[in-house]
């Protein structure tokens, strides 16, 4: 059926081109001769195999966010329930709602901004192709390759408060440091971020390397001709040269963050008093208390908020990438 | 004046940032539990590490999770990469409005999250939850648009008169992509390859949801090393994990890191 219905459109397609140019229709063949050409030669049928795969296990589980979210469905009973906006009500009056949305968001936003400063810099640091850069760009990608659950356990031991950054701090102070790095319910979902940022800056990196490397060598002549400083010629030449390293890299942070959980889970399991509970994790853990219902509603609020944020924020990085 | 400095700037950040989270893993990992107990960078007394290595491969399961993390992530990636190249081929090479509309719901997975609770719905009505089938149809639905978005990009830089002299020749569509197309996806199904490896291979959310606990995965068993040891926790043994996990990975890296980071460049940016 599908395999019919794609074919009666692209028909339609072609007339509606054909309509455009007027001369092409006279050709002996036609239109519709070059369609099912087209049709023969790059089959729909090829389209199947992964459309099934996709309607299965991503389409479908995603309508049916749309369903569970006003069930009572949950491990303690066997039948299902419509319970309309119960859940949404009860997730907006204990707070846990908007305040998993606000931090979830903070967190994306801290590691958008870390990882792209963080990446940019040490880009523009080892751009050049000596043999310590490309050593040194080897080893910042490392942490890339590393499981992000193992990147949170290695931090909650450098950051506890008897962990190993306090203790090489105290050594060289001389007194006993027992700062609680990840115990902080305000500033602890900053360092939290940082770790993400650390995590994934080497990707970063690359790209903005990429960015770099591919630019015209002629305009940064010119500007130096000009008498730009280097520090200038950067800001003024080079970096609105990486517009679309930029997009590519800050949409992936953002949206990529959004969908957090392995360094959280690892460095701070959603506390101090669920200051770090991003979506993800509130999730999680409704999901093993058995709360099935309640965590599809959070998991269809985070979809509905990606989605508000991600066409936005695409169309404004790709206008930036215009004006060039 | 900054030329000079580059070199010094750069040795200072890599032992900083790369070097003492490494360090802090490899000296751990080498330590007695008792040593172990506060982690610190100084270096064991006493090197424990094959002894760590041999409770881990026992407690860990490391070679039933290191199995089971090879029979997801295997079919996963052939399996997408291999549907997600047919798709891509005929989304990149026709240009009805109807096939744009398909492209665009075909790549919607690179922006949406998965609906991560109701696949365990789903999964449980096909008979499939807990099961290895189950896990692989999920990665490769996460995954599909990944392939699906950077292979139709790269066959659009492919002229079509290299399928037209085969067709010319006699061959069908399934001739022209197995022997044309799919050759010359090589360079972009290495990155992808890489790419989605890394992701399954390192993924503990959506296994926690769809297998938690039937099948040993090397994250999953980390997990449950870690929080074995809540109330004495166990750094010796988390460390002397993380390391026998990431050596495979890190090992394939660093040995093909020149035409691992080049393909993700040319990926990256076009």
């Amino acid at each position: 059926m599908a395999v019919a219905g794609d074919a009666d459109i692209a028909v339609r397609g072609d007339d509606r081109r054909s309509g455009r140019s007027p001369a092409r229709r006279g050709r002996p063949g036609g239109q519709g001769g070059q369609s099912r050409r087209e049709r023969a030669n790059h089959p729909g049928l090829f389209l199947v195999p992964a459309f099934a795969v996709l309607g299965i296990f991503f389409f479908l589980p995603t309508l049916f966010n749309f369903v569970y979210a006003f069930t009572d469905w949950s491990g303690f009973k066997s039948e299902i329930d419509f319970v309309g906006f119960k859940n949404f009500r009860d997730l907006t009056v204990t707070g846990t709602l908007f305040g998993s949305l606000r931090i979830t968001l903070v967190y994306a936003l801290l590691v958008a901004i870390f990882q792209n400063v963080f990446g940019l810099a040490l880009a523009v640091l080892l751009e050049r192709d000596t043999r310590l850069n490309r050593f040194a760009r080897v080893c910042f990608f490392i942490p890339v390759v590393m499981s992000a659950l193992a990147v949170g356990y290695i931090f909650q031991a450098l950051l506890k408060p008897d962990g190993a950054l306090n203790g090489a701090v105290g050594a060289v102070l001389g007194t006993d440091v027992t700062i609680a790095w990840l115990g902080d319910t305000t500033w602890t979902i900053v360092v939290v971020a940082l770790i993400h940022a650390w995590k994934w800056m080497g990707l970063s990196m690359l790209i903005y390397l990429a960015g770099l490397k591919t630019m015209p060598e002629d305009i940064l002549e010119a500007a130096r001709i000009d008498g730009a400083s280097a520090w200038k010629a950067f800001w003024a030449v080079r970096f609105p040269l990486l517009a679309p390293a930029v997009t590519f890299s800050v949409a992936t942070a953002l949206l990529g963050s959004m969908n957090g959980f392995d360094i959280v889970q690892a460095t701070t399991e959603g506390g101090p008093a669920r200051t770090t509970e991003i979506l993800n994790i509130f999730i999680y853990r409704t999901f093993g208390q058995g709360l099935f219902a309640q965590a599809t509603t959070m998991s269809l609020i985070l979809f509905l908020t990606v989605v508000l944020l991600a066409f936005p924020l695409i169309r404004t990085l790709r206008k930036r990438e215009e004006v060039l | 004046m900054a030329a000079r400095l580059q070199p010094v700037v750069v040795v200072i950040l890599v032992v900083v940032l790369i070097g003492v989270p490494l360090w802090l893993v490899v000296a751990t990992a080498g330590k007695s539990q008792g040593e172990a107990l506060t982690p610190d960078f100084s270096l064991p007394t006493e090197w424990h590490l094959l002894d760590n290595i041999g409770e881990v491969w026992d407690r860990g399961r490391v070679p039933a999770a290191f199995a089971g993390s090879m029979l997801v992530m295997v079919p996963a990636v052939f399996g997408v990469l291999v549907l997600g190249s047919m798709a891509a081929w005929i989304l990149a090479r026709r240009s009805s409005r109807f096939f744009s509309v398909l492209y665009a719901g075909a790549i919607s997975g690179i922006v949406l999250p998965p609906a991560v609770v109701t696949i365990v719905l789903l999964l449980r009505q096909l008979g499939l939850a807990g099961t290895a089938v189950g896990m692989i149809g999920v990665y490769m639905g996460i995954y599909m648009s990944t392939v699906v978005f950077f292979v139709t990009g790269f066959i659009r830089t492919i002229p079509t008169q290299l399928e037209e002299a085969a067709r010319v020749d006699g061959a069908g569509p399934v001739k022209v992509f197995g022997r044309i197309i799919l050759p010359l996806l090589r360079p972009v199904l290495a990155t992808a390859t890489i790419l989605i490896c890394l992701y399954v291979w390192n993924d503990v959310f959506y296994a926690f949801f769809v297998i938690g606990g039937r099948i040993d995965t090397l994250p999953l068993n980390l997990f449950q090393v870690a929080s074995a040891g809540l109330y004495l926790n166990n750094w010796h043994l988390i460390f002397t994990y993380v390391v026998v996990m990431s050596l495979p990975l890190v090992v394939v890296f660093v040995v093909a890191q020149r035409r691992i980071i080049s393909g993700i460049t040319s990926g990256a940016v076009k």
